[in-house]
This record gives C-alpha cells, sequence and structure tokens, in this order.
C-alpha cells in the first residue's frame, strides 16, 4: 500500500501534516507523537523577529468549532533555527516553515534565511493570516498583491513554495491561480474564515481581538467546495485543510482534489490523533482496493 | 519549562461517582490509576465533555484529590466543577458508569516547601480546586497548612471537614457574612500575615478569581513571602500546540512576553507574573 504523496519536488511519506498554528513547532508534540510518522510537520508562522501576539482571551468555542485570534505569537526565524530545527532534525521530522511577513521584503528575507537550513523541506508563505492589522492577509486578499508576493520570494528561494490562501475572498482559485502563475508549486487552504463572537452578557467580542479565525468542523464543508475548485483551476497540488477530524474527512478532501491534507483543530481535541487517521486511511484502502492513495485525488464523480 | 515525568496520557476515564454539592459545584470521581499515580499537586488534566463535536473542546481541570483505596496505589482524581457552561453542565450531569477522556497529567505543579515553612493556601470559589491533593501532601510531608478560603456565600464553601480532618487550619470568608469574615478572603490572609509570629516563613499557595490572585500577589511583595499562583485560562489543547492559554510574565531579560500557562504554568512564581 503505498501512501506517498507527491508536492513539487517533495515526495512525503503520507499526506497527513499538522496545520500551522496548531502544533506549535512540533517539539511540544515529541513525547506523544512521532513526528517522522507525519507527512510533515508544519510550524507555526515566522517573522523575522519575536512577535508577542495579542492578549488573552484567544480564543472562544462555537458550534462544532472555534474562533481564534492568538496573533502570530512566535520566536521568530532565527530563534527557531537556533533553538528549534536541531531537535525536529534529530526526530525525523519533514519540516514545513509557515513563513510571515509585513512587507515583501520581509518574505523575502525570512525565505532566503531559510532556504539555506538543512531539514527544512518546504515553506508556506503564510499571506492569509485575519488577524493581524499588518502584513498576511492584506497580500491575500488582493490579486496583484499576491502574485507580488509569490513571484519575490520565489526568486529567493528554490524550496518548494506553498502559498497558504484565505477563504475570505469572492474566488479563492482567482487566487489559486494567481500563485501558480507566479511560480508556486503547491498552495494550501483554506486558512480560517474571519468570524465574530459577542458576549451578550457584556456586550463585548469574546475574545481580545474583535474578530478571529474560525476552525473546526463546521467550516468543513465550505472548505472542501474551495479545495474542490481550486484544485479544477490549478494544475499545481493543492493541500486541503479546514475541520478535518477522522480519515473520512481526509478521504474527502483527497476524493474532491486535495494531494495532501492538514490537520489543526482536531488535533487540540485528540493530540493521539495521527496514527489513527492513517490507519483509517490504510482501512479505506483495503476495502476499495486502492493501492496508491494518490490515485484517489480529484476522483470525485458528478452525475448519478 | 517543567519537564514531565511521564508523557501525558489520554485514558477513557469511568466515572465512579458524581457528588453534586450544590446547584453549580460537583466533584467527579475519575477511574484513571496510571494518570493518578503520575499526577502531582497543581498539575491538570483536559476532559472531553461530550462525544462528538459541540462542544469542541476538551476543558482544563485541576487534580482535586489523588484517588487510593486505604493505603493502596492511586486509583483515580476527583475534579472539582463550577457549572458555567455546556461543557461543565454535561459533567454536573455525569452519572457513575458513564466514561469520560482525560488527558494528563499536565502541566507544572505547585514546588512544596519544607517545614518548618507554613504553607498557607488561598482559595476563591472553584480555585480551591488544586487544594486537596495539595494539603494531602503537606500531611504527608509534615508540614503545617493553613486553608483561607472564600466565597460568595457560606453555600459556596465546600469541603471544611475534609481539610479539617486533615489538620488544616481553616480561615473562612464569604461576601454576604454568612459565614466566617464578611467580605473577601485576602482580608484574614493580610490579618495572618502581619499578626504572625516573628520570623515564621510562610509561602503562599493560591488559586481563584484573577483580582484575588493579584491580591495574593500584593500581599506576598507586602509580607515578603514567596507566592506560588495557579492561574486560569480559556485552554485550547493543554499541550503547548495553540498557544490560546498565555500569560503575561517578567522574561529572563526582565521584559514582559507572554507564556502559555500550559506548559510553563499553570503554577507561577507570584513575583513574576505581570498583571493585565
Amino acid at each position: 500500500m503505498d501512501l506517498s504523496v507527491r508536492i513539487g519536488s517533495l515526495v512525503l511519506k503520507n499526506p497527513i501534516m499538522s496545520a500551522s498554528g496548531c502544533f506549535g513547532y512540533g517539539l511540544e508534540y515529541a513525547d506523544i507523537v512521532d513526528l517522522s510518522s507525519l507527512g510533515a510537520v508544519v510550524v507555526k508562522g515566522l517573522f523575522l523577529k519575536e512577535r508577542e501576539g495579542h492578549p488573552p482571551p484567544r480564543i472562544v468555542e462555537t458550534p462544532s468549532g472555534m474562533l481564534n485570534a492568538i496573533g502570530l505569537q512566535g520566536i521568530g526565524v532565527h530563534r527557531f533555527i537556533r533553538e528549534k530545527m536541531p531537535e525536529l532534525r534529530r526526530l525525523g521530522a519533514v519540516v514545513i516553515v509557515n513563513v510571515c511577513g509585513s512587507s515583501i521584503e520581509e518574505y523575502v528575507e525570512v525565505s532566503r534565511i531559510l532556504s539555506d537550513v538543512e531539514g527544512v523541506a518546504a515553506l508556506e508563505l503564510n499571506i492569509s493570516c485575519p488577524n493581524i492589522k499588518e502584513g498576511g492577509i492584506q497580500f491575500g486578499c488582493n490579486l496583484a498583491s499576491t502574485g507580488e508576493v509569490v513571484a519575490a520570494v520565489r526568486k529567493a528561494t528554490t524550496l518548494p513554495l506553498i502559498p497558504k490562501l484565505t477563504p475570505n475572498v469572492t474566488s479563492v482559485s482567482s487566487f489559486a491561480r494567481a500563485a501558480e502563475e507566479n511560480g508556486a508549486d503547491a498552495v494550501s487552504l483554506v486558512n480560517t474564515f474571519l468570524a465574530m463572537v459577542v458576549d451578550v452578557e457584556t456586550r463585548r467580542p469574546a475574545i481580545s481581538n474583535g474578530m478571529g479565525g474560525l476552525s473546526g468542523p463546521a467550516i468543513r464543508p465550505i472548505a472542501v467546495r474551495m479545495v474542490y475548485e481550486c484544485a479544477n483551476e490549478v494544475r499545481i497540488p493543492v493541500i486541503g485543510m479546514g475541520g478535518i477530524s477522522s480519515a473520512r474527512d481526509v478521504l474527502e478532501f483527497m476524493i474532491a482534489g486535495a494531494a495532501a491534507v492538514q490537520v489543526g483543530t482536531a488535533s487540540f481535541v485528540d493530540p493521539f490523533i495521527w496514527p489513527k487517521l492513517q490507519a483509517g486511511i490504510e482501512d479505506y484502502m483495503t476495502r476499495h482496493g486502492v493501492v496508491r492513495v494518490a490515485d484517489l485525488v480529484g476522483t470525485v464523480a458528478f452525475g448519478r | 519549562m517543567y519537564t514531565f515525568p511521564m508523557a501525558p496520557l489520554d485514558v477513557s476515564a469511568r466515572v465512579l461517582r458524581n457528588t453534586r454539592l450544590s446547584a453549580d459545584y460537583n466533584v467527579l470521581y475519575l477511574e484513571a490509576p496510571v494518570i493518578a499515580a503520575a499526577s502531582l499537586p497543581g498539575q491538570f488534566v483536559m476532559i472531553r465533555t461530550a462525544a462528538g463535536t459541540d462542544p469542541l473542546l476538551r476543558r482544563p481541570f485541576s487534580v482535586f484529590e489523588i484517588l487510593r483505596e486505604a493505603a493502596g496505589p492511586p486509583t483515580g482524581i476527583s475534579v472539582l466543577c463550577k457549572r458555567i457552561g455546556p461543557g461543565t453542565a454535561r459533567l454536573y450531569d455525569a452519572a457513575a458508569g458513564d466514561s469520560l477522556p482525560v488527558l494528563g497529567p499536565l502541566g507544572k505543579p505547585f514546588s512544596l516547601v519544607p517545614p518548618p515553612a507554613e504553607a498557607w493556601m488561598v482559595a476563591g470559589g472553584v480555585g480551591l480546586a488544586p487544594f486537596a491533593s495539595l494539603a494531602e501532601a503537606f500531611r504527608i510531608a509534615g508540614a503545617k497548612a493553613r486553608l483561607f478560603y472564600g466565597g460568595r456565600t457560606r453555600a459556596d464553601l465546600f469541603y471544611l471537614d475534609w481539610f479539617e480532618s486533615r489538620g488544616v487550619a481553616l480561615d473562612l470568608a464569604t461576601e454576604d457574612g454568612s459565614l466566617g469574615a464578611h467580605g473577601r478572603v485576602t482580608a484574614p490572609l493580610d490579618e495572618a500575615l502581619r499578626t504572625r509570629a516573628d520570623g515564621l516563613p510562610v509561602t503562599l499557595y493560591a488559586c481563584g478569581p484573577e483580582p484575588m490572585l493579584k491580591a495574593v500577589a500584593a500581599l506576598a511583595r507586602l509580607h515578603g513571602c514567596p507566592s506560588q499562583l495557579s492561574t486560569e485560562r480559556v485552554m485550547g489543547c493543554g499541550l503547548g500546540g495553540c498557544y490560546s492559554c498565555v500569560v503575561r510574565v517578567r522574561g529572563e531579560d526582565g521584559t514582559p512576553r507572554f507564556v502559555r500557562s500550559c506548559l510553563n504554568g499553570p503554577v507561577f512564581d507570584g513575583s513574576d507574573l505581570i498583571w493585565e
């Protein structure tokens, strides 16, 4: 049974990755998860410098979901390379770094620095964080800016480049196309949906930032639709995410067009989910006589 | 950051008993021998309150008691719950024989001061949650322990006989004056610190609402006592993955920074915390 998938020049042993911002720097889980068993560990977003993030409360639960505005708290790219990469290498993790920036120059600089680091397998370009004022989504909500930042980073790195797209646009597939046309090797989607929860007793927003990003099973059907649309728009691989909580959900995304997937919120609830997902996929492949999991990608059939 | 002696486990814990203390409070006794054997006072567990996705996230609970049968090995833990939302409502309604996913032990425990120093615990409301196991640890260590315990009204104060039977001196306070001192629990604490025997070393252990913790930290500074404060935060995962549960502390270089209470806490040195 072959669970491997290809993302540009990168071959992953299986299609299941951690989602950025939901798995720390990976090492937080090293005692309970075999990091080398994941297709890739996508680490928390990194700017050039350390970043404090938003004051608490940073999350609030919603029906079958949660809202977060962490504010990209992070240790910065230099400390990451110094303090986290050696252990990630030792544990055999395939590391994808989520790259953040407040300017095109910062995206380029962070990407250039990471390109020289042994063990960094690919870069995910965070142009979709809904929770910070500068950077992030301002690039991801404008087609020209998306093209510009992807093109600029493309010149700075030979690593597989994966812009992470926001669903908070009218047509996410046009952003996938802009990423492809400017040299992306893949796209990942969806980041969270901009949303809001109000505490009616206090008449204040439930989280300190006011608005935040919605994740969890509540968003899954919308994410599946967007992945489907993007996979039909571009030739590069699409990495799907949004509410995946079971092997069934992984398969749904792959059949809709995702070459691989990321799991975020579900691992908060069940940090031991990873081998269960893999076992569930293997069981499905056995039941359906599928030899290569990659053969499932984009096989959704319309018509009855 | 605290180094776990044992990696946390996720077990399906059978509810042994659910004691409803009032219309809002209950103590849930959970069969979880391995987690219990590894748990230290001040640590917490993440409990999934329902199958399915609503409520979605686990809820953090301090380890209240470590359960044993006679002098045997630990059989489980109890948690003190207050019903405040749909998750805690489910725990209030839980029945013996139900099973709940329990992840733990997690977080940094209290550190126990050795005698002759006295341990003064300060609890506000559901902030009693970490103190039964801590009192038990002090009893075993032969350290003198005292509990300052405040609530809105006398019906909100629980386990008084339990603590007294373990040699813990009680100082109670209620906001309506129905039991103990009238007002906040920090008033009798302040009085006791002022009037204590000259040179008596005291360490304060506190858990409760943030204004209470802030007041305890201020009293600790005023009276020259160390303090260990158990913070409560909305937590997403309990393992350091989500960065939801941050508290602001003074970093090693003196600058303020957010750290995750699940990994760097929930117990913090009161002098390190910066209040919002």
